[in-house]
């Protein structure tokens, strides 16, 4: 098997996901562990490029790059003690080898049930033109479309109302000249 | 996927652009700091306390909000690319969806959680 | 007439295959080639820019601009990148090294990265990915963590409080902004730029001016001018999450945030005015960048323009201002030209989504009434919203709760 370009960058791209979760769970910086993680997202990203779903790619980057990270690095920021050096988990040795453990389970599990490697399926050209069509056709994913609607609505409403208490209320708020 | 060659070899040459000029100023720029000098700006004081933040929670509202329609909209995406061909049922159940989430943001907006405080 | 950027192309292939070059690494040296160009023009474009808008909102203030250094001022800009280069770039004390040096690399970066789907004619492109619109809405919204790592690494609680209200500010108009990049995809019916330039035989402007209208506000929000910049207004928060950036650092997030500026005013032009498009660009297709330039420079000017004149907003007015009148009125107007476009097409026999101007002009007329309707609608609402207000402050006795 000779080694192509493409395989360079899976390599590259691997290494961006794998490397970049790691930062994220051994970084003593809370920022720098954000840092990694906003790098294994592009390393996903890039995955998906090379699976030929760019659509998929650039939602990955819009959705978690642009909004996710930007939430989780929000909440990082405000925590108090960003740089308390506390010493490693007792158990880390532990989690790492159960980590390990279920690498190799999953691996075992995907080589044997699934064939092992596959030749790429061919992608047509208006993949994604097909896929907006399945949204809304009965008989595809029109309800799993409708369902995602109604997700997204209860999300929300959840959201507001577990920060309803920390929202100022009426009588605290200085009628239109004391802002933040 | 010839196409990401471009923007592959593009983002690269976009980060050493800045990158160069900034390197260069670190080189050829005086180095003298001092203690004065280096001290974060406070409007002309000495700077009290840890640098945090009060968490107001008005910024988590606006990014959480901004998610959910973030979401929205690249669900979205593929029925704009399809709504050439699709019938009048498709594209009605593309309003539905679009009606979903405007009553979200009704919601969001009657109980008060989008405004600065 | 064949396309300049066309025969530079072939000529260059030629080349390189003569030298041996095939396949990986043909694209490779293209791409470079490609790519230096596009950031070379860029940089040198931007000093051009500022000249330009540093000579316009002067002479909008009463006052002439730069016209000492070289013919009307315009070595204004060199002579200050010599400056700002040879200026020591301050490391805050507990700052961290590097988020601080790589935030304004990654603003600039991500401004450039948006060229790389703009096309200049119809073959001078440099990439025509198949979600074209898509990628411009995903790199956008790299920024966003550019600039938290600019406020968190200064170490300094303005610095910090400034980045957390551009961040929110940013985020709440990329909502409009998205919800509109729908638009010219949807009459299109795909994603890729050219596609949708080339199906612009009625510019989108016309018939669809209020999700032009709202499109262009919110990218002018994004790049946080004024009215929109609270986010470094001197007499609020000195200067916001740059505040502890000085020589070439601070040139960077500058040079950033002009680009910027140009680039948004450049996507407009390419997806609601017609970018290339013009008269006699299918016999002379080179005219076709000359069309873009003088479009995007057009958006730029009002640009500028508003930046001049208009008073800055307070960031409440700000978010209101989004979230309760851009964001519903985007909303409404996309479900009702939805709607409105379908029926006609069933009902209607001439109507066709696709074609020549003639064509296309019942289709613009229908679409043109819709964005009337819609604008009709956001305007009554707000009279009524207003007088409501009014009324509130003069009886509040009387004010309903």
């Amino acid at each position: 098997m000779s080694l192509t370009p493409l395989h360079a960058i899976f390599a590259l791209m691997s290494l961006f996901t794998v490397g970049g979760a790691v930062g994220v769970v051994l970084n003593r910086n809370l920022i720098y562990a954000a840092m990694y993680l906003v790098l294994s997202l592009f390393g996903i990203a890039g995955l998906f490029i090379l699976l030929e779903a760019p659509f998929l790619a650039a939602v990955q980057i819009l959705v978690y790059v642009g909004a996710i990270s930007v939430l989780i690095t929000i909440t990082v920021m405000v925590t108090r003690c960003v740089f308390c050096k506390e010493p490693p988990p007792r158990q880390l040795t532990l989690v790492a080898v159960m980590a390990a453990l279920v690498m190799v389970t999953l691996g075992f599990v995907i080589m044997t049930r699934f064939g092992g490697l596959t030749p790429a399926a061919d992608v047509p050209a208006d993949s994604i033109e097909q896929l907006g069509v399945a949204f809304v056709n009965p008989q595809a994913y029109l309800v799993p479309f409708e369902v995602a609607s109604i997700l997204l609505l209860g999300a929300l409403i959840g959201a507001i109302f577990i920060a309803r208490d920390d929202l100022p209320r009426d009588e605290e708020a200085v009628g239109g000249d004391d802002h933040a | 996927m010839k196409d990401w060659t471009f923007i592959v070899i593009l983002s690269i040459v976009a980060m050493a652009t800045p990158l160069a000029p900034i390197l260069i100023g670190r080189l050829i720029g005086p180095r003298k700091g001092n203690e004065l000098k280096n001290a974060t700006y406070e409007c002309g004081v000495e700077t009290r306390g840890d640098t945090w933040v009060q968490f107001k929670v008005q910024y988590y509202i606006f990014a959480l909000v901004f998610l959910v329609f973030d979401v929205e909209v690249v669900f979205l995406y593929p029925w704009a690319v399809a709504y050439n061909r699709l019938p009048l049922f498709g594209v009605l159940a593309g309003v539905v969806f679009v009606i979903t989430l405007a009553e979200a943001l009704i919601y969001t907006i009657r109980k008060d959680a989008l405004r600065w405080i | 007439m064949p396309d300049l950027f066309t025969v530079i192309d072939d000529w260059l292939v030629s080349l390189l295959t003569g030298w041996g070059a095939s396949g990986l690494i043909l694209d490779i040296i293209l791409s470079l080639i490609g790519s230096l160009v596009v950031v070379g023009y860029l940089l040198t474009l931007a000093l051009f820019i500022i000249w330009f808008e540093r000579k316009v909102v002067a002479r909008i203030q009463d006052r002439i601009g730069p016209n000492r250094v070289g013919p009307w001022g315009l070595f204004q800009n060199v002579a200050d990148v010599l400056k700002l280069m040879t200026k020591e770039i301050v490391i805050p004390s507990g700052a961290d090294l590097i988020p601080f040096l790589l935030a304004p690399v990654i603003a600039t970066a991500t401004v450039l990265m948006l060229w790389a789907v703009l096309p200049f004619t119809r073959n001078a492109i440099g990439t025509d990915v198949s979600i074209g619109v898509l990628y411009l809405a995903a790199v956008s919204s790299l920024g966003f963590m550019s600039i938290l790592m600019a406020g968190w690494s200064s170490n300094n609680k303005y610095a910090l409080l400034g980045a957390f209200r551009a961040v929110a500010m940013l985020v709440s108009y990329e909502v409009p902004l998205i919800l509109m990049l729908l638009i010219p995809v949807l009459l299109t019916g795909s994603m890729r730029i050219n596609a949708i330039v080339e199906a612009q035989s009625i510019w989108y402007v016309f018939s669809m001016p209020l999700a032009a209208l709202i499109f262009y506000i919110a990218n002018h929000a994004e790049v946080a001018r004024s009215p929109f910049d609270l986010l470094e207004a001197e007499s609020e928060i000195v200067a916001g999450y740059h505040i502890e950036y000085s020589g070439m650092a601070f040139a960077t997030f500058y040079l950033a945030e002009f680009l910027h500026a140009f680039t948004i005013s450049a996507l407009t032009a390419t997806l609601f005015l017609g970018g290339w498009r013009g008269p006699f660009v299918d016999q002379v297709p080179t005219l076709g960048i000359v069309y873009f330039f003088i479009k995007s420079f057009a958006v730029y000017f009002v640009n500028v323009w508003a930046r001049g004149t208009l008073p800055r907003l307070r960031i409440d007015q700000i978010m209101d201002f989004c979230w309760k009148l851009l964001v519903p009125v985007s909303l409404l107007l996309l479900v009702l030209t939805v709607i409105a476009d379908k029926t006609a097409l069933q009902f209607f026999s001439g109507y066709s989504v696709g074609g020549t101007a003639i064509e296309m002009l019942p289709r613009s007329a229908v679409l043109f009434g819709v964005n009337l309707l819609v604008a009709g609608i956001a305007v009554v609402s707000l009279a009524q919203q207003g007088r409501r207000d009014r009324e509130a402050d003069l009886y509040p006795e009387t004010a309903v709760d």
